[in-house]
């Protein structure tokens, strides 16, 4: 189980060093994305300025406070509690995410599936767990909104966060098939009888 | 008592921010027992996560949650309390968007068909307002609930037959919290109404889902399938996340009601570990607020 902080942008053959177990730091650049913003990219062909090429992005919509532009707000927005949704929603997006966008890795909650996982083989890619609903810790690890992109969606904009020691994050699904939930649910599937059986609900 | 309109406005915008900073003192402790029990080192290391997380929302008076949910109050009115019921309810509204534009709040709530948001927490019949009668003299109580939608997304209805019988029942709420693994963001509380018609049957699950820990269910059978499925589905090795532990749910909680005699109806409602809650209580005393 090795720990690796990452500096942001990755290439295919540094996420292909990450196997499940392993605990990563990210540092630099993170994208926040979630459902709208991944239907309008990928079933209604809008395309992004913002290069999400060797990145990870977070399944994410943030609370954010509206201030004047600066060089802590670039934007014009000002993160006030930043967190991660359940990223199972998004799976079938995660394929043309990586190879039309280059996204490297995905950061989420509960774990995504068997689509994701061999996206992450042809590509080279992880998924990244983080704590839900653990948000306003989240939080500390941002220091900015750099940029966004398809605002007309907000909350569920495309962001560019500036963050500093990102995690630890829990490497779930790795680009060798591996899939921390995979190993979890056949456990659970083995005990599903006995539970059943002692409840006599079989 | 005559309520002040006005007053309750307010109220309903503190209740919104309050219980999206302020865990309740049965969820803290709930943790507590949960980071005791729990054998597996990552289940315990995501518990710890979520203890420190509390701890860093109140330090830093940030919201525990990104989500702020769908908005729910449920006003329950005592004897000799009078208020214009239309006047009640767009108070409550008013009081929910203020809460969303003044302090900045995520607006999760969006028109079904064009997906729409308005930026104010607020749509067609949302949020949503639950109005229940009780016997305390002139006391009303307005509970808001930012229903989480992670957990929310973890809803099922059932109408199984009466020949199906209890076992069924048990089988499917043990079935349903498998099949949704980490997805909910465990450990959470796992609400199940039993009985009513389709929507009663939901809405219990929902009562049940959001009830506080260590209360149990009023009716005898109720409260011993509760008791039996809380310990069941911490036997399931899903986890804190479903990343495997012992930590699957705080409790099941189980509501009922009378039903049909051709129906045995089942509703599943999930509450993520985040449940948060927050009351206020009006007398001719004033406001007191309270988780």
């Amino acid at each position: 189980m090795a720990h690796h902080t990452l500096e942001m942008p990755i290439t295919p053959e540094k996420a292909r060093e990450l196997r499940i177990g392993d605990t990563v730091t990210l540092e630099r650049t993170l994208y926040g994305i979630r459902d709208a913003t991944l239907i309008h990219m990928f079933d209604r062909g809008r395309r992004t300025r913002l290069d999400l090429k060797g990145h990870a992005v977070i399944h994410t919509a943030p609370n954010v406070h509206r201030v004047p532009i600066s060089n802590e707000a670039p934007v014009g927005y000002k993160p006030f509690c930043i967190g991660t949704t359940t990223s199972m929603r998004m799976e079938r997006f995660t394929h043309d995410l990586m190879q039309r966008e280059g996204v490297r890795l995905i950061i989420g909650k509960g774990g995504m599936g068997p689509d994701t996982l061999a996206a992450f083989k042809e590509f080279g890619g992880a998924y990244l767990a983080i704590v839900g609903g653990a948000a306003a810790l989240e939080t500390t690890w941002i220091d900015c909104i750099e940029d966004i992109d398809m605002d007309d969606l907000h909350p569920e904009s495309l962001w560019r966060f500036a963050i500093h020691g990102f995690g630890p994050l829990l490497v779930g699904m790795d680009s060798h098939g591996g899939s921390l939930y995979s190993d979890i649910q056949q456990g659970v599937a083995s005990r599903r009888e006995a539970v059943l059986k002692s409840i006599g609900a079989m | 008592m005559q309520i002040d309109i006005k007053e309750v406005e307010e109220v309903c915008k503190t209740l919104y921010v309050q219980a999206l900073k302020m865990l309740p003192a049965d969820i803290k402790a709930g943790f507590k027992q949960l980071v005791r029990d729990e054998t597996s080192a990552t289940g315990r290391t995501i518990l710890d996560t979520m203890v420190e997380n509390i701890a860093v929302a109140e330090r830093t008076n940030n919201i525990l949650c990104q989500d702020t949910g769908i908005p729910i109050y449920n006003v329950t009115v005592g004897r000799d309390v009078q208020f214009e019921g239309a006047d009640l309810k767009a108070a409550i509204r008013r009081g929910c968007e203020r809460a969303t534009t003044e302090c900045s709040l995520r607006s999760s709530v969006v028109h079904p068909i064009t997906r729409k948001n308005n930026q104010t927490s607020s749509g067609i019949r949302v949020p949503i307002i639950h109005v229940d009668f009780d016997e305390r003299p002139e006391t009303m109580s307005i509970e808001m609930i930012p229903k989480g939608s992670g957990s929310e997304n973890g809803s099922f209805l059932q109408m199984l037959l009466p020949s199906d019988g209890i076992k069924a029942v048990k089988r499917f709420v043990i079935e349903r919290v498998i099949d949704l693994g980490g997805r909910v963001c465990p450990p959470t509380i796992v609400g199940v109404g039993l009985g009513g018609t389709s929507d009663l049957c939901m809405h219990l699950a929902k009562i049940a889902a959001t009830r506080p820990l260590g209360s149990t269910c009023s009716d005898e059978e109720g409260a011993k399938i509760e008791a039996e499925l809380s310990q069941a589905v911490n036997e399931l090795g899903i986890g804190p996340q479903g990343l495997g532990g012992r930590s699957t749910s705080f409790a099941v909680h189980v509501e009922v009601a009378a039903t049909h005699i051709t129906q045995n109806p089942v509703a599943v409602n999930i509450q993520c570990h985040s449940a948060r809650r927050a009351r206020a209580t009006i007398t001719p005393g004033g406001i007191t607020f309270s988780a």
